[in-house]
């Protein structure tokens, strides 16, 4: 499992729901700026990382079971897209890394069995 | 495919060019779907569905009625649309073939995947469409568990 607190810390993210639960976890990660593709291939449970910060990622990870959203390269969603997370409790990061960087520092960490390297 | 006169029925309409209110009728689907006890693999495979619907007929349609109907071993999902139809539903079906506009795009959808993607989350897919006139779209999924209400 990776946990929220060791994504933030790795991906040196601004947690933009604070009262998301620190020790949230996900089963896996899934990439991608196309919905139609979370919508095809991505697994319940997963960390959605995507350069896309409209209203549609929030709907489509509510849709598909994903438990949480890393948008990349200093994307941000609207402050209404933030609030419609918030009520659906879901954990929305912001990281200034590019889509290739984030990707690799988490594979890492799913290589060192969730355990972050600091 | 008509859904048993016991089932549980809701009416969903879906306004073309709408993008505001994309996922409204599909959320809704899914929270009744959950509040009906259905587990949650195929709350999971009707929601996607009707997503997926729902944003054929943003992208694509002037309008469409989406009608839901859950009884206790399936949920059957009907989208009939008005709008231009699809001309060859062979090539439409085919993953990746896509008419979607760079807008379309720009918000994440148009892969061409969403007529493939509905068929693959169905147990029984049927679709026929009239060109100038609509489309319809009728869905079976095939429930695990069973509804509490």
């Amino acid at each position: 499992m990776i946990v929220l607190k060791d994504v933030l810390a790795l991906l040196d993210g601004e947690l933009l729901t604070p009262t998301t639960d620190p020790e949230a976890a996900f089963r896996t990660v899934f990439a991608s700026d196309l919905m139609s593709d979370v919508l095809t291939s991505a697994e319940p449970g997963s960390l959605l990382l995507t350069g896309l910060a409209n209203a549609h990622v929030v709907c489509t990870c509510s849709v598909a079971d994903l438990t949480g959203v890393v948008f990349v390269q200093g994307k941000r969603p609207a402050p209404e897209v933030v609030n419609e997370a918030r009520t659906r409790n879901l954990p929305l990061i912001a990281t200034k890394m590019t889509m290739f960087e984030a990707c690799a520092r988490i594979a890492g960490l799913v290589q060192d069995g969730g355990h972050a390297r600091r | 495919m008509p859904a048993a006169e016991s089932a549980f029925r809701r009416e969903f309409p879906v306004k073309g060019g709408d993008f505001a209110k994309a996922g409204a009728a599909a959320c809704a689907i899914k929270e009744l779907l959950k509040d009906l006890g259905i587990d949650s693999a195929t709350v999971r495979r009707a929601a996607i569905v009707a997503y997926e619907s729902e944003m054929n007929v943003i992208m694509y349609a002037y309008e469409a009625r989406m009608d839901l109907a859950v009884t206790p071993g399936e949920v059957h999902i009907t989208v009939d649309d008005r709008g231009p139809g699809i001309a060859d539903i062979e090539l439409a079906m085919t993953e990746g073939y896509s008419t979607a506009t760079a807008e379309m795009r720009e918000l994440g959808f148009g892969a061409g995947m969403g007529l493939p993607n509905i068929k693959r989350n169905a147990d029984i897919f049927a679709i026929d469409s009239a060109v100038g006139r609509g489309t319809r779209l009728d869905i079976i999924i095939r429930t695990n568990g069973h509804v509490t209400t």
